[in-house]
């Protein structure tokens, strides 16, 4: 009982919405239309899942001293002022996202910079794998070593100016082989998707349920 | 130095060398400001005509689905296509699937909105996050208003002039998204191929390949892809901006990673040679 109706609550929506997607038309519009709804509801709900977890884990990392336990610290502190903030913009400006609420002011200061500078750290590491690491070891490493070279060279105004090839190869191997493997790739990962939907409506696939 | 102990030395080269120099080919480049115009590829051309298919009062949705990680290259493209719908005075309604980089979209349809002297609620408007984006893509087909009933910032989305008569994917003539991750995917199986919705994107140069497919199959009418995208709207707009001044920076990191990956390589090979 414990795991048959769980399964047939699965097995009817899951149905219910491949039906639905073909048929549109009432019952069925109006209904998925409800299901949607409830989705995004309980998507949202997810979200104090995250906080939670976010909330315990530290804590827990404060309460044993574990190494670097102020890193943790530091994040409960800037969880805790966001939160304030926010609701202060709230009150204040009728929106957090108001242009002049204190929550964009931590927002345009400190996490947008803060989320820009991890990003652009990627750069170094990647002029520095360059360097270290892209050896033209065999044939196919060769062969993608020469596709870069190619592409970083046809995509920035320079590989015209040295020749009209960079820019018509970068592009040939973005439209020809690029294409064709990541066509590849997203029918496979397609009929995978679409046969492990079929594992979990019909009952098959039940890891879900642990 | 003998030949072998100068591959030597290369070869174990402090990766804060490399640092600085990277750091020297980005910032001067930036800080001189020595970019010119790129010309339009094909792909940003059908980005560009989607765009100016659209006539005064017609619809287009823009879609924030980025953070501050790809603000460099998806900003500057963004600013340019709302640029280019303000001066056909097309309404624009915005709403994002990634909750953290909406205020980025936000700010910059005030900034263009402001240039173009675009009102609030009239002319535009901000509808926000709502969780749950396939949920949200799939039930906006029936009614907009089912998710999102407010804007932004909680006002009925009935009180707003630019709203009258939009209700699904039937009311609104284009959509433009712009991307830094799998939520491309979604607006096409779900908007483009259930509901038939026009939509042209801006994505970051590492997302562009992922669409190229939908391009080529014509489910989408234009790509944008990263900074050189965006520097070749501008181009079209002809407006430079961000995506133009940063194309020597970015030029100049791509022939250092070069110039790396062949150095490495030939001092790979000399090594490997005198190690016979």
């Amino acid at each position: 009982m414990k795991r048959s109706i769980p399964l047939a609550i699965t097995f009817l929506t899951g149905v219910f919405l491949v039906v639905s997607f073909f048929v549109p038309h009432e019952p069925f519009g109006a209904l998925e239309q409800r299901l949607l709804i409830w989705f995004s509801i309980v998507s949202g709900f997810t979200m104090l899942l995250g906080v939670d977890n976010l909330l315990r884990s530290h804590g827990r990392k404060i309460g044993r001293r574990n190494p670097g336990w102020w890193h943790s610290v530091v994040l409960l502190i800037g969880f805790a002022a966001t939160v304030v903030l926010g609701v202060l913009g709230r009150i204040h400006h009728g929106s957090p996202f108001h242009m002049q609420s204190p929550f964009m002011f931590v927002y345009t200061y400190t996490i947008v910079p803060l989320q820009g500078t991890m990003f652009a750290l990627l750069a170094f590491f990647i002029a520095s794998a360059s360097y270290r690491a892209f050896r033209a070891r065999n044939t196919v490493a060769t062969l993608l070593l020469v596709s870069a070279v190619i592409v970083m060279l046809g995509r920035v105004p320079i590989g015209a100016a040295i020749s009209e090839f960079f820019p018509a190869a970068q592009e040939w191997i973005m439209d020809v082989p690029q294409l064709a493997a990541k066509r590849g790739i997203q029918i496979g990962a397609a009929l995978g998707a679409v046969s492990m939907s079929l594992r979990i409506i019909l009952g098959i696939e039940r890891s879900y349920l642990s | 130095m003998s030949k072998r102990g100068f591959w030597d030395v290369m070869n174990t080269l402090d990766r804060r060398i490399i640092f600085l120099i990277l750091l020297i080919c980005v910032t001067l480049p930036l800080l001189l400001n020595v970019g010119g115009e790129i010309p339009p590829t094909a792909p940003v051309e059908r980005a560009y005509d989607a765009v100016a298919t659209l006539e005064a009062g017609d619809v287009l949705l823009v879609s924030i689905d980025f953070d501050a990680t790809s603000a460099p290259e998806l900003m500057p493209m963004l600013r340019s296509v709302l640029r280019q719908a303000f001066a056909k005075d097309v309404r624009v309604i915005m709403l994002g699937h990634i909750a953290i980089g909406l205020p980025l979209g936000h700010m910059a349809l005030e900034e263009v909105a402001a240039e173009y002297g675009k009102n609030y609620g009239t002319d535009y408007v901000d509808l926000g996050y709502r969780p749950g984006y396939i949920a949200v893509m799939i039930g906006m087909g029936r009614e907009i208003r089912d998710f999102f009933d407010t804007d932004y910032q909680g006002l009925r989305v009935d009180d707003l002039a630019v709203m009258d008569g939009v209700h699904s994917y039937e009311d609104i003539d284009l959509l433009f998204g712009f991307e830094h991750g799998a939520v491309i995917d979604y607006w096409v199986r779900y908007a483009q191929a259930r509901f038939d919705q026009r939509m042209a994107f801006g994505t970051t140069a590492v997302m562009a390949p992922d669409a190229y497919p939908y391009l080529q199959s014509n489910q989408i009418e234009g790509l944008v892809g990263g900074l050189k995208g965006a520097a070749e709207y501008e181009t079209l707009i002809g407006h430079p901006g961000l995506g133009t001044r940063g194309m020597p920076a970015q030029q100049w990191a791509h022939l250092l990673v070069i110039g790396f990956i062949l150095l490495g390589n030939i001092g790979y090979f000399v090594s490997r040679r005198n190690r016979g």
